[in-house]
């Protein structure tokens, strides 16, 4: 898609809910995996000749093994509360980016094949059978889910759209029609470690660059340690803490936040990611081939604590599903969260005084705080309910002295998605991505103008990513994206404590 | 004994049984599905009993829609708060003696019956001019709101219009519960409401009605927040313990 066709929008005021454009990001496809990289993660290399039959069947095995999915397909009525809550389509007006006509896409063959109404009715319950159009609009507008849960929120029912994108995806994996971006990252993090495939040499090389450039900057020798058995923490962050801007800037804040608290720590080259991709993909499998590493560097390092990153999609895939996937976890120290986000540790250490933070350092911004959608609707944090929101808002407050949050009906659990998560973050979805986009960067610029915020801060590498990639298109600063710990990196006061 | 009695008598022993049965079957099939993850909407209580709490004000208060969409809260609570005004009341036709509560709201029964419609109204004209929801509809949402709609007036006509020996009828409904079959008064209205209604009774099983036992199963709203504390293993997935090395 060449830069001149990127529709962009005009931020104003307020962001209307559009009116209904039909097929606005219909021709925005995913790149299809390749054959070999299909073959590496098991799937059908490409469309298998009987693929209606072979798709049929594979939704009668999810259906099987998800009520979410039965029940969700069954028992939606329509009742249009959440059409207006999806920030794709709110950001294009496309219709079958409204969550219930997403889901529609696969309720409509769901009826066909699985229901006595669709069966005898097909006409009046809208039963449709799958064809190769159908195929190919699953393969577009699954791909236009970031499976970030908003519509789940406003749901009578909680009907979650990431299931059934989740389900979809599977299904078209198991005949042969894979998403490039994603499949590539999960065959990486199989066989690297991470997302980024960052290879161990070269993991040593960064983290010993930032221990140089650190002392330089500081005058402190602080470790960013990789693969040093004993060690009471293993920090899993996502790779790209490792190698992106400004997410590099949040491994900085880890490594001063374990050197002033004293608790020694280390990364791992096994599990050098914190992200699941595989989540994106449905499979459950690969979900656990990918958490299993995690399992398996804690056990070798003979860490007693497992804290995570700054990572959203990761914190739903850590929080919410390590245990179930690859627990129990009954070796480390009971005594703690397992896992534990960052957020937590460092919240746990300023409460106890075991940090020494200048908010002063940070006067130079004033600060806004994006909820990621999946810590925020998909997580928890803190041990009690809307832990997520304050953990986060309490350890900013405490570095910066301007803290503003953005309009309370987009934050918290009722917060956008950034645009990029659950598979998108590749270029050749960025009309959607912009488009995703789109209500969030409207609800901060209305805290630029009115309140002079000059930054945003997010615990979410896609976060990071996307709004550093998106900000410029909309001629805005891409600098004005922080990680939290960016902010705590700035603030902490080295030296003090020793 | 009229031929009409026998057809009645048979389409409720009929509907009643489609509605029994499909109900429990679907209750059934959903409770032994598996749930291997969890999938709680967050922020979710950390509790089983803040959990079914939460349930609980979803079915009462509609929590989620009131947050999501006033209008729809408003039309919807409206219908489902008088249709089950209008169930307490009409179970006098099933009773002998009626409770006494139940004789006592016996007189708000023409208002609920009125709001009812008034609710269903208003969910269908935002379903026929909202252009996002008439997008989204299909032919048997509108069927459905006309179904139900109908089974109101037509009660609301015995009332207002021409009245029913409304004793011959409930002789007729404790003569089907009791197997002693009563003769059913071969009024227009009267015929019109009861087939509807028999019609919904054999209909939602396989509808989108199942909304109405659904609600309890959904792990988004049914869930703990405990997924550090708790793992949630169905059999298929617990399997995958064993695959692992460490």
């Amino acid at each position: 898609m060449a830069e001149q066709d990127l529709i962009i929008p005009e931020l104003g005021e307020h962001l209307p809910t559009p009116d209904i454009a039909e097929d606005a990001l219909a021709d925005v496809r995913s790149y299809p995996a390749k054959p070999q990289l299909q073959e590496a993660l098991g799937f059908p290399t490409e469309l298998v000749e009987d693929w209606e039959e072979k798709a049929i069947a594979k939704m009668g095995e999810l259906l099987e093994k998800y009520r979410s999915l039965r029940l969700y397909l069954d028992i939606c009525v329509k009742c249009g509360a959440c059409t207006d809550k999806c920030q794709f389509f709110l950001g294009s007006g496309d219709p079958k980016n409204m969550p219930v006509a997403r889901q529609d896409l696969l309720r409509q063959v769901y009826r066909k094949h699985f229901t006595a109404g669709g069966k005898y009715a097909p006409d009046l319950v809208g039963a449709k059978p799958l064809t190769r159009e159908m195929l190919d609009e699953w393969f577009t507008y699954y791909h236009q889910c970031s499976q970030c849960r908003r519509c789940s929120l406003f749901c009578p029912y909680g009907i979650d759209t990431a299931e059934i994108s989740m389900a979809a995806r599977e299904i078209m994996d198991s005949i042969g029609m894979g998403q490039k971006y994603t499949n590539e990252v999960v065959l990486k993090c199989h066989q690297i470690g991470n997302n980024l495939g960052i290879p161990e040499a070269a993991l040593r090389n960064i983290c010993e660059g930032v221990e140089e450039d650190l002392e330089e900057e500081t005058g402190v020798s602080i470790r960013v340690p990789v693969n040093e058995a004993g060690a009471d923490v293993l920090l899993v962050a996502p790779s790209a803490d490792f190698f992106a801007e400004p997410h590099i800037d949040g491994l900085i804040g880890y490594a001063k936040v374990f050197h002033q608290a004293g608790i020694s720590w280390t990364v791992s080259s096994h599990a050098s990611e914190a992200g699941n991709f595989a989540m994106y993909l449905g499979s459950y499998e690969h979900m656990h081939k990918v958490s299993t590493r995690i399992r398996t560097a804690a056990i070798d390092l003979k860490v007693k604590r497992v804290v995570m990153g700054e990572c959203g999609h990761a914190w739903r895939a850590a929080y919410s599903f390590l245990n179930t996937i690859c627990g129990p976890w009954d070796f480390l120290d009971p005594n703690y969260p397992i896992p534990q986000h960052i957020c937590e540790f460092t919240q746990d250490l300023i409460e106890r005084g075991g940090l020494a933070l200048d908010p002063t350092a940070n006067d130079h911004m004033t600060v806004t705080f994006h909820d990621s959608c999946n810590p925020a609707r998909a997580a928890g944090m803190g041990g009690y309910p809307g832990g997520q929101f304050e953990i986060p808002r309490s350890i900013i407050r405490a570095c910066c002295n301007k803290y503003v949050d953005m309009h309370p009906d987009f934050i918290r659990e009722k917060t956008f998605c950034c645009g990029g998560g659950g598979g998108l973050l590749t270029e050749e979805l960025m009309p959607v991505r912009i488009a995703g986009a789109t209500p969030r960067l409207q609800a901060l610029k209305q805290v630029m103008d009115n309140d002079g915020v000059t930054h945003m801060a997010a615990i979410c590498a896609i976060c990071k990513s996307q709004f550093t990639a998106i900000l410029p298109k909309v001629d805005m600063d891409p600098d004005m994206i922080v990680s939290l710990h960016q902010l705590v990196s700035n603030a902490i006061q080295l030296g003090a404590k020793d | 004994m009229t031929f009409l009695t026998v057809v009645y008598a048979i389409l409720f022993y009929v509907a009643t049984i489609v509605l029994i049965g499909g109900l429990a079957y679907r209750v059934w099939s959903y409770f032994k599905l598996p749930v291997p993850l969890k999938v709680f909407t967050a922020p979710a209580p950390r509790t089983r009993s803040g959990a079914a709490l939460r349930v609980a004000r979803e079915i009462v208060f509609f929590e989620s829609l009131f947050l999501s969409n006033k209008w729809i809260w408003i039309f919807s609570a409206l219908f489902h708060a008088s249709l089950l005004v209008v169930l307490i009341t009409h179970l006098r036709y099933f009773m002998e003696p009626v409770w006494g509560w139940v004789a006592l709201i016996q007189p708000i029964e023409p208002y609920a019956s009125l709001a009812m419609v008034a609710g269903l109204g208003g969910l269908w004209v935002r379903r026929l001019f909202e252009p996002r929801t008439r997008y989204v509809s299909g032919v048997s949402d509108h069927l459905m709101l006309a179904l139900l709609i109908a089974i109101a007036l037509a009660g609301l006509a015995m009332k207002f219009v021409s009245h029913t020996d409304i004793i011959m009828v409930k002789a007729f409904y404790l003569g089907l519960m009791r197997f002693d079959w009563q003769p059913l008064p071969a009024d227009f209205f009267l015929l019109v409401h009861l087939l509807l209604v028999a019609v919904l009774m054999i209909v939602l099983p396989f509808s989108k009605l199942l909304h109405l036992p659904g609600v309890f199963f959904s792990p988004a709203i049914n869930q703990a927040d405990d997924a550090r504390e708790r793992r949630q293993l169905a059999s298929w997935n617990a399997a995958f313990d064993a695959l692992r090395e460490k």
